[in-house]
């Protein structure tokens, strides 16, 4: 099969014995834990408004979070048990979000389910909306409501469904252990969404260190209408949405616009599974498969339910094998550091990788010395280096005009740089800053200034910054050393 | 627990600038090795000068202005290094601790520093030596290397620039008159071999500027083939191809940017050689493209992902 890819990009671990040796041919294995903390946070929209109170006794999928509005999506109980509180919990973005503790009682017991059936017999107007209703949201790592992805602005039209299986991030196998043991399950998400848009075509990407996957996924595929595999070149950053499309349809998603723009929806493998699951069992998402590894005794592939905390989970992979200083939330070029190990995972949570001290001292900034690595890893074509001098100048107009907000935050720049410039957390700052400014400007333009004007402008504001990494360390040269 | 808290990446190669200036002194050593074989005693300590006059600028330097200490980071040492291997033995010990200071001082630190010089620290200091010191500097110092054998005019001092005696096995075996480093074409190429494998600088630069020396002298001068390659291969071509144009501050970053610049510099050189009143362009071609690099780097088009035609968005 004819590999294909995208330009420029990086090779991580290209000759290091790190990365997903320890855990790509572990089996993946159920852990539940005591209690669970479910987070109300939404990636973007307002948080779900919880439904429960302490004392209720909830079943396995039973709403315990209710979505508000249409970028939102109903929050579900993971175990069954007794709420032993909802209160509020420090989120990986700014502030805090309300979360209900569960204690697990391990009756396991369900709330009524609705399956619809065969994803090839289901009403496609169903769909979209059983999909919301299981509270799917992108399990690649960006959390993305799946339906608001899936329902177009008028005049837009799909003719590609791309399922994203190339898990280019260095340390995870959990997307490769789900298409060795669940393939049949993400073709049938793939065709329930097929279906539902009425698109013909449905191409699996998957990167070609992941052989297993790649014959895995073409056998669950075979003789199913419209569904293919493509091999992709094992390259950083290949599962970046944009990369993807480029790689497997040679169309590129315009500057400023959606995938839906170059006529392609990506979905993850792990979203695909999750939509079959909602069809075909009428089951919400509750659970998710994690890769945990780095310096823990026993790094696995485990099947958890959405809110376990992450103590428990190191704890069942054996616990730390040396001190932590860092654990990251998915990978090591794009994952979120997490405060301490009391976070519940999210449903967005592919990975938990742990550091030792050494690992995770960053190093001081040196002069940029102009080698052009940046240049050359960029996938998008951008000339980092420049746009860091305009950012550390806080000329926002500068590095706007030099596309920052082109810039997909990869880390490809940052992991080449030998002067170890933090060029992404700059990239980041600017591109948050050059938004909320937009937005402010907007909020502006659109209503006369006065007390209900403010008011109104900082409501969408607030809820934005859930789900994003706090923009204070995203600024500062010294983010590493913060204890 | 506390843990520690970073934006993503959390992960580097482990190239660092401390090891790619490790690198280009490694690549810089089988020709300083040949060239105090070649010239003796005299070389070495003109090497050993510049060296550390360069490092204790640079040290004095960052002490009095208040910055961080970065001599550690080795590119004092490689541009000391450079410097000293622009010289020829001969030359006075206070012209290489000028040198090395002009350098460091002038043309690195007063511009703000590692990354930030708009011309090759050691080639601006050899041009100033070269304008200050003439007769230190040019044919008229050079000296045969000692193992120069006999059977050759043993008393022709000219580079082989201007005398044109020199045959192919004699220039890359370095036995030539001429500075410490630019004798020994052999050992050049292998700093250049070890420099392209670790990945510390692309072919591009090198490969295109010596080859379009070949081309334009071929066409411009209008001599022989071989003749052409003996010009290439004489002077400092080679040496300033791979040590002094490929510095990463002071060259494009582009590829196509690379491919103008280093054509750029071989045609002023060929100019200056066929044209000019002096014998030798390397200098003057590789600093004038040094100016030029900041407008390539900024007006060469890039091709961004998501626009269709960027220029005419632009």
């Amino acid at each position: 099969m004819l590999t294909k890819t995208f330009k420029r990009g990086i090779h991580p671990l290209h000759n290091m014995h790190e990365g997903k040796g320890p855990t790509r041919d572990l089996p993946v294995r159920e852990y539940v834990s005591d209690s669970v903390v479910i987070s109300m946070a939404m990636n973007i929209g307002a948080p779900a408004k919880p439904c429960v109170k302490k004392g209720d006794h909830v079943d396995i999928g039973q709403v315990i979070g209710e979505a508000q509005g249409f970028m939102s999506v109903p929050v579900h109980a993971s175990v069954s048990g007794e709420v032993v509180s909802v209160d509020s919990i420090p989120s990986l973005g700014a502030g805090n979000v309300q979360a209900v503790t569960i204690k697990n009682d391990f009756a396991d017991t369900w709330v009524e389910l609705h399956p619809l059936g065969s994803v090839e017999r289901v009403d496609p107007k169903a769909v979209i909306p059983a999909i919301q209703a299981a509270g799917i949201t992108g399990m690649g790592g960006a959390s993305f409501p799946t339906h608001v992805k899936l329902t177009f602005r008028e005049g837009a039209t799909c003719d590609t469904i791309v399922v994203n299986g190339a898990e280019c991030e260095t340390h995870l196998t959990a997307d490769y252990r789900l298409m060795l043991e669940h393939s049949t399950r993400i073709v049938d998400g793939l065709r329930a969404v097929m279906r539902a848009l009425n698109v013909k075509k449905g191409i699996i990407g998957i990167e070609d260190n992941k052989k297993e996957a790649i014959e895995a996924m073409a056998k669950a595929a075979s003789g199913r209408e419209g569904v293919s595999v493509q091999a992709l070149k094992t390259k950083y950053p290949q599962g970046g949405e944009k990369q993807l499309i480029e790689a497997i349809t040679g169309r590129q998603v315009p500057s400023g616009g959606l995938p839906i723009d170059a006529h392609v929806v990506v979905l993850n493998v792990g979203t695909c599974a999750a939509i079959a699951d909602a069809i075909i069992d009428g089951k919400p998402l509750i659970s998710r498969i994690c890769t945990v590894t780095g310096c823990v005794r026993n790094p696995a592939n485990l099947l958890l339910r959405i809110g376990t905390i992450t103590e428990d989970i190191i704890g069942t992979c054996g616990g730390y094998s040396e001190t932590p200083g860092k654990v990251v939330f998915g990978g090591m070029m794009t994952g979120i550091c997490i405060p301490n190990d009391q976070m519940p995972i999210m449903k967005s949570t592919n990975g938990i990788v742990v550091l030792n001290e050494r690992q995770s001292h960053s190093k001081d900034e040196s002069p940029c010395i102009h080698c052009g690595r940046c240049v050359q890893a960029c996938p998008i074509g951008l000339n980092p280096y420049q746009i860091k001098v305009a950012a550390d100048k806080s000329d926002f107009a500068a590095a706007e005009k030099l596309h920052v907000m082109d810039c997909i935050l990869c880390g490809s720049c940052a992991y080449q740089c030998p002067s170890r410039r933090w060029l992404t957390p700059s990239f980041k700052f600017c591109k948050d800053h050059i938004t909320a400014e937009a937005k402010a400007r907007a909020a502006a333009k659109k209503q006369p200034p006065s007390g209900a004007a403010a008011r109104n402008a900082s409501a969408p504001k607030d809820s934005d910054s859930m789900g994003k990494q706090s923009a204070g360390h995203a600024g500062s040269s010294e983010g590493g050393a913060n204890k | 627990m506390s843990l520690r808290i970073s934006t993503a990446p959390h992960m580097h190669n482990p190239l660092t600038t401390q090891r790619l200036m490790q690198y280009v002194f490694i690549a810089l050593l089988p020709t300083a090795a040949v060239g105090v074989y070649a010239f003796g005693f005299p070389a070495l300590a003109v090497l050993l000068i510049s060296m550390a006059t360069a490092v204790l600028c640079e040290f004095l330097w960052q002490k009095i202005a208040k910055q961080p200490v970065r001599i550690n980071d080795f590119s004092a040492l490689v541009t000391g290094l450079i410097l000293g291997l622009n010289l020829p033995s001969t030359a006075p010990w206070w012209m290489a601790m000028i040198g090395s200071a002009f350098a460091i001082l002038i043309v690195k630190q007063l511009f703000g520093g590692l990354g930030d010089n708009f011309l090759n620290p050691a080639l601006a200091a050899r041009a100033v030596l070269l304008a200050s010191w003439p007769v230190h500097m040019t044919a008229s110092a050079y000296v045969n290397p000692t193992y120069f054998q006999a059977g050759v005019d043993a008393v022709a001092t000219a580079t082989p620039l201007a005398s044109k005696s020199a045959s192919i096995v004699q220039l890359l075996l370095g036995q030539v008159p001429g500075t410490i480093g630019e004798v020994c074409k052999a050992a050049i190429l292998a700093g250049f071999l070890f420099l392209v494998i670790t990945g510390t600088i692309s072919w591009r630069i090198p490969v295109i500027m010596t080859g379009s020396v070949f081309l334009f002298t071929l066409l411009i001068g209008g001599v022989t083939p071989e003749a052409a390659l003996i010009a290439t291969l004489s002077g400092g071509v080679l040496f300033g191809a791979v040590f002094m144009a490929t510095d990463y501050v002071t060259s494009p970053i582009t590829p196509w940017g690379q491919v103008i610049y280093a054509c750029g510099a071989g045609l002023i050189i060929v100019l200056i050689r066929q044209f000019g009143s002096y014998p030798e362009g390397v200098t003057y071609g590789i600093l004038l493209m040094n100016i030029a690099t900041p407008l390539i780097d900024r007006f060469l088009p890039r091709k961004i992902y998501g626009y269709k035609k960027e220029a005419k968005k632009a």
